[in-house]
């Protein structure tokens, strides 16, 4: 586990979020992750996790309160920084959100490309990350020929081609079985030993078990365990 | 750029068919536009070959000096609306009428005296030739104290004025909806595509796209489908021409400039309304 930094790269103070009918997807949300952090963010689901995701990347602007991610607040965000404070992010569905007609190489490079990256770094970056992820040799493969677990891994290499300060997993594992689920939650720590910050959003118990990281819980919106202020982490939670 | 082309390139990989039946209605759209210029195009040649026969004639009194003639010329020729002077003296107008009008042999045989009027033959320059103009000339050479009459066919001159607006007006509308009819099926086409690269836009956007970035492809595969049925319209155009000279009559087809400029209008309709489908459909995906 990296020593708990104190240097915030995301920062929810005080976070509201409202549905479009009223009710509220986030009561009083305030977390912060520090550089090179790795966090589980647990919760049934519509407990808030994939809001909370969202708002980091800036798919969604909070009702009230600020989100700043790497620099970037909510407060004055302009559209024009959306693309710029992505491009510091790496985010992983569990859908993957492949395209179906690239191959893997190529869509990992995409996420280079759209950045205005010279052709001449895309190839050794691409090949750097597909190496990363155990898929080197997989690189002409399309989706469609990949397992699941490979095919999370493409997008993991995706997410990470361009370097990001924090890697936002929404349920990466939940269409993997227990295999492909261990393999790619390992890859994931891999990562986070290279000092990127990991929030993991995850259902998954046994996963939070696996590792002695900082869990948050969400229930109905609202922060009710953070296992950095309450209690340590694994026991607290067992007995939830 | 090279990766913006790629891009545009693409959509017509993944989408074969529409992208041929889009190409395939913008160039049937500008094919009619291109008819219907076509039309107007050998119409006003037609009519500038009738108009090269507009001219004021103007009677001289009898007895007017040649001398007196000979400056009026030079005068009437200086007229800004003036291409040439012709005159006509009297015995060349008998000889002229002995020729033309044959049937009256017996009554030129057995006249004593010379009954025409020396006249001017005045032929305006083009631009000049409508009825507004053709009038000011002649109220202007009424003038000249030696004038007897000044005759041009007014209702004649009128006639071909009224034709040459319906033409022009007739023209711009067909050819207004027709183009109006090609931004609506690119528009719709683009909207189509945006809707279908829903899934990748979402993505593109993820790994921090710019929406110009985003934007780009799709207004360049606009320009191209529009450069394709713009060209595919020139096509229709020339067969129909080719059709048309061959088995009805002679006409003229389009000049090189004339037939790239349909192309030119092709592209520039496709950027046109890929730019602003897509500016108004990229935000909702």
């Amino acid at each position: 586990m990296p020593s708990a930094p104190c240097e915030a790269v995301i920062r929810l103070n005080k976070v509201f979020k409202a549905f479009p009918k009223g009710s509220l997807a986030l009561k009083d949300v305030s977390l912060h992750v520090a550089k090179g952090e790795f966090i589980f963010l647990t919760g049934h689901s519509g407990a808030g996790k994939s809001t909370v995701l969202r708002l980091v990347y800036a798919d969604q602007l909070p009702t009230s309160g600020t989100v700043r991610v790497s620099g970037y607040s909510t407060a004055g965000l302009k559209r024009r920084d959306i693309p710029r404070l992505r491009r510091r992010l790496g985010i992983v569905f569990q859908d993957f959100r492949l395209l179906e007609d690239r191959t893997a190489e190529e869509n990992v490079a995409f996420a280079l490309e759209v950045t205005g990256t010279r052709r001449s770094v895309i190839s050794a970056k691409v090949t750097r990350v597909l190496t990363q992820v155990g898929l080197a040799t997989k690189a002409n493969q399309y989706p469609r020929e990949l397992s699941g677990g490979e095919q999370q891994r493409v997008a993991i290499a995706r997410a990470l081609v361009n370097d990001p300060l924090v890697l936002l997993a929404d349920e990466p594992t939940g269409n993997l079985d227990e295999r492909a689920t261990r393999g790619v939650f390992q890859l994931l720590k891999d990562i986070n030993a290279t000092g990127t910050a990991v929030v993991l959003a995850t259902h998954d118990l046994d996963l939070v078990r696996q590792a002695p990281f900082r869990t948050v819980e969400l229930q109905d919106g609202a922060i009710v365990y953070d296992s950095r202020e309450d209690e340590p982490a694994g026991e607290a939670l067992v007995e939830r | 750029m090279r990766l913006t082309l790629r891009e545009a390139l693409l959509s017509f990989r993944r989408a074969p068919v529409l992208s041929a039946l889009a190409i395939t209605t913008i160039g049937f759209a500008l094919f009619v536009f291109g008819l219907f210029s076509l039309v107007a195009l050998n119409l006003r040649a037609t009519l500038s070959e009738i108009e090269e026969r507009v001219e004021v004639v103007m009677y001289l009194t009898r007895g007017t000096p040649v001398e007196v003639v000979t400056v009026a010329i030079g005068d009437i020729q200086a007229f800004p609306e003036v291409e040439s002077v012709n005159y006509v003296t009297e015995d060349q107008a008998l000889e002229r009428a002995r020729q033309e009008l044959v049937e009256f042999q017996g009554v030129f045989e057995d006249l004593t005296a010379n009954p025409l009027p020396a006249s001017l033959e005045i032929r305006l320059k083009p631009g000049f030739r409508d009825s507004h103009n053709v009038s000011a000339v002649a109220d202007r050479l009424s003038g000249f104290r030696f004038v007897e009459d000044v005759r041009f066919g007014r209702d004649w001159v009128e006639k071909l004025d009224r034709l040459r607006d319906i033409a022009g007006v007739v023209g711009l509308v067909i050819g207004a909806a027709f183009a109006a009819a090609a931004v609506m099926i690119i528009a719709t086409t683009i909207r189509m595509t945006v809707l279908a690269r829903s899934r990748e836009i979402h993505i593109m956007r993820l790994v921090g796209a710019t929406d110009g970035f985003i934007r780009r492809p799709f207004i360049v595969d606009g320009a191209i489908k529009g450069a394709l049925g713009g060209l595919l319209a020139v096509v229709l155009c020339y067969g129909s021409y080719l059709l048309v000279s061959r088995g009805l009559f002679d006409a003229s087809f389009f000049t090189t400039q004339q037939a790239s400029l349909i192309v030119l209008l092709g592209t520039v309709l496709g950027l046109a309304a890929s730019a602003v489908s897509v500016g108004r459909h990229l935000p909702r995906v």
